[in-house]
């Protein structure tokens, strides 16, 4: 087993905090991508403590492992985990969205220390982790670079040219995480725009793809030792998640892609992730 | 440092050669100077020249298949994990195809990302429309960070690819298809990114040319000179962002009448650096602009496109006469105020 029991329990309850904390930026902002940030909390907290060969006090660290978040809209839930694993002071989530300050919703990887690189417009951070993973082989270095996409942003011709380059280099040091909660703005993936059979698609691109539950985090910790491990070919997680995971009134709703959250319903969401904890 | 002897190629070379096969060889000496130089294309290797550093360096190129959108991406990638990507394509690609990688994973990450784009303007004549790249300048004029470099011949070119070396940050250099005649003799005349060259001197007008329109602004410039009693200025703008505010403004002190000419459209190009200088300076002056009007002009021979929209010699001699004789309102204290 990867995870150990208290491993477990501690990663759970980090997990869990994070969510609350997202909630309290949600709030403190006047509005912000919840949903995407809520579905994709548990694999960030898996790699931020247990995967990722990082040091927060040194963000600039050459050697380390690089974390892209493809889908930029999930900025909020980054800033959270980025902040909780001490890159930075949480006093600047109170400033989320401000004009002038540090955190905005889409992270600035010239200003929020721990972003490897600004997202936001969707379908540009995988050709970055591809540059990356081609900068390590280049410079012999032996990092590995860890990318997250959205599904809704897998309908970008420009992620399936970065799959295509990704496989043809054999970049075995890129891990790529599809963050696959099934919904986009308009509506469900699969009536907005067809994206299955997506596990396909990637095996087809030349990526050793595997499917795992995104919120079971023993499941997850294998999956991540499986790919790290993997050499020859880049690997692809599809990870099964729930948009809004954790807040009942949220999951599974595609208008909670983006909102505020009053303290009342502030209240009412960090009940839920608690009693689901 | 280098000097003339490491060098692969040499004045002799810069003669015969396009300003594409200059720069495949220039980026190959650098590439031993600079071990983190890496190279990047999208299927235009050959076409691009930049094939010539991949023959030398094969681990450090990368070729990335008809996807420009990614190779731009990836090359932020690169610059990221502490590499210098040269990337190359043609400027229509590069300005449009990519565009929003360009300007958002480069130009916003303020990453030392140096992009060499073929085929400006009208030089891939007969490709038409689709490949031509008319918008060029004005839409990257417009991205944060990036220094615009268009050097005039194969000298430049040379000067030009190896002094964005010294940027620390995005720099887009245009060149031709080739063919463009040279007009420097030799190295030794004073390039820098963001100073204008004066090419002739002149109290008349001021010829404001980049790219390969230098060649022709210099041809029209000797035959006036020599031929109808005019002092034509002449101003190599190599860079057009940031432009030399200072040359431009000094021109329109001395000679209060003013030509821009660009193998681009008249909107956001040259011209339009130049004129947001003169606006802002608030003098009055004769002032026009040459280049592709608001239209997508056909195909053919590049020269002959450059003839059809006035930015050849003879174009240029017959806008110079017409600006001559136009009025404009003259401040008493002209030159005090500047």
């Amino acid at each position: 087993m990867s995870l150990t029991e208290q491993e477990l329990a501690t990663l759970k309850e980090r997990a869990a905090s994070i969510r609350c904390q997202i909630a309290d930026v949600t709030g403190w902002s006047g509005g912000a991508h919840i949903g995407g940030s809520l579905s994709m909390v548990d694999i960030l907290t898996l790699l931020y403590w247990k995967y990722l060969r990082i040091d927060p006090a040194n963000p600039a660290w050459e050697d380390r492992d690089r974390f892209v978040l493809s889908k930029g809209h999930g900025g909020v839930g980054h800033a959270v985990v980025l902040a909780e694993r001490g890159y930075f002071d949480k006093a600047a989530l109170r400033e989320f969205n401000e004009t002038g300050s540090m955190l905005g919703m889409h992270l600035d990887s010239n200003k929020v220390p721990g972003c490897d690189a600004s997202t936001g417009s969707m379908g540009h951070g995988l050709s970055q982790a591809v540059g990356m993973a081609l900068g390590a082989r280049v410079l012999k270095k032996e990092w590995r670079v860890f990318c997250m996409i959205g599904d809704g942003e897998s309908n970008e011709g420009s992620i399936w040219e970065a799959a295509m380059a990704a496989a043809h280099y054999k970049l075995d040091n890129l891990i790529v995480i599809q963050d696959r909660n099934h919904l986009m703005i308009d509506g469900p993936t699969e009536e907005v725009m067809s994206l299955e059979p997506l596990p396909d698609k990637w095996r087809a691109f030349g990526f050793e793809t595997r499917e795992v539950n995104g919120h079971d985090l023993p499941a997850l910790a294998e999956a991540f030792e499986f790919a790290i491990a993997h050499k020859g070919s880049p690997v692809m997680l599809v990870c099964d998640t729930i948009k809004g995971k954790g807040v009942e009134f949220m999951e599974g709703k595609p208008e909670w892609h983006y909102g505020g959250l009053n303290a009342e319903q502030i209240a009412k969401a960090k009940a839920s992730i608690e009693n689901k904890g | 440092m280098e000097t003339a002897s490491t060098l692969t190629w040499t004045i002799y070379d810069a003669d015969k050669m396009t300003q594409r096969e200059i720069y495949g060889l220039v980026l190959t000496d650098l590439g031993r100077q600079h071990p983190k130089i890496v190279g990047l294309s999208a299927d235009l290797a050959k076409s691009t020249k930049i094939g010539t550093f991949g023959d030398a360096y094969p681990d450090r190129f990368f070729n990335f298949g008809i996807a420009e959108q990614n190779m731009f991406g990836a090359a932020a990638g690169l610059a990221k994990a502490g590499l210098i990507p040269f990337v190359s394509t043609m400027s229509a690609f590069a300005s449009m195809r990519a565009c929003e990688f360009v300007r958002t994973d480069i130009c916003y990450q303020n990453l030392n990302v140096k992009i060499i784009a073929t085929h400006g303007g009208m030089s891939f004549g007969s490709g038409g429309s689709t490949h031509h790249a008319n918008e060029d300048l004005s839409i990257i004029r417009a991205f944060p960070n990036l220094t615009v470099v268009a050097p005039a011949d194969t000298i430049e070119t040379a000067l030009a690819v190896k002094k964005c070396m010294d940027i620390q940050g995005p720099v887009y250099i245009r060149i031709g298809r080739g063919f463009e005649p040279r007009i420097y003799e030799s190295e030794e005349y004073g390039f820098e990114i963001g100073k204008a060259h004066e090419l002739r001197s002149g109290t008349d007008i001021t010829i404001i040319a980049t790219g390969n329109t230098v060649f022709h602004a210099v041809q029209a410039a000797d035959i006036m000179n020599k031929n109808s009693g005019l002092s034509v200025r002449v101003l190599n703008m190599h860079t057009l962002k940031p432009i030399d505010q200072d040359a431009v403004l000094k021109a329109l002190v001395e000679t209060r009448r003013l030509l821009t000419v660009e193998d681009h459209s008249v909107i956001g190009g040259l011209g339009s650096a130049v004129a947001d200088v003169i606006a802002a300076s608030g003098k009055g002056c004769a002032f026009n602009k040459l280049g592709v009007p608001d239209t997508f002009c056909p195909h053919g021979n590049p020269e002959d496109l450059m003839h059809m929209y006035k930015i050849d010699t003879d174009g240029i001699i017959e806008t110079v006469g017409e600006l001559m004789q136009r009025d404009f309102e003259e401040d008493e204290d002209w030159e005090d105020e500047v």
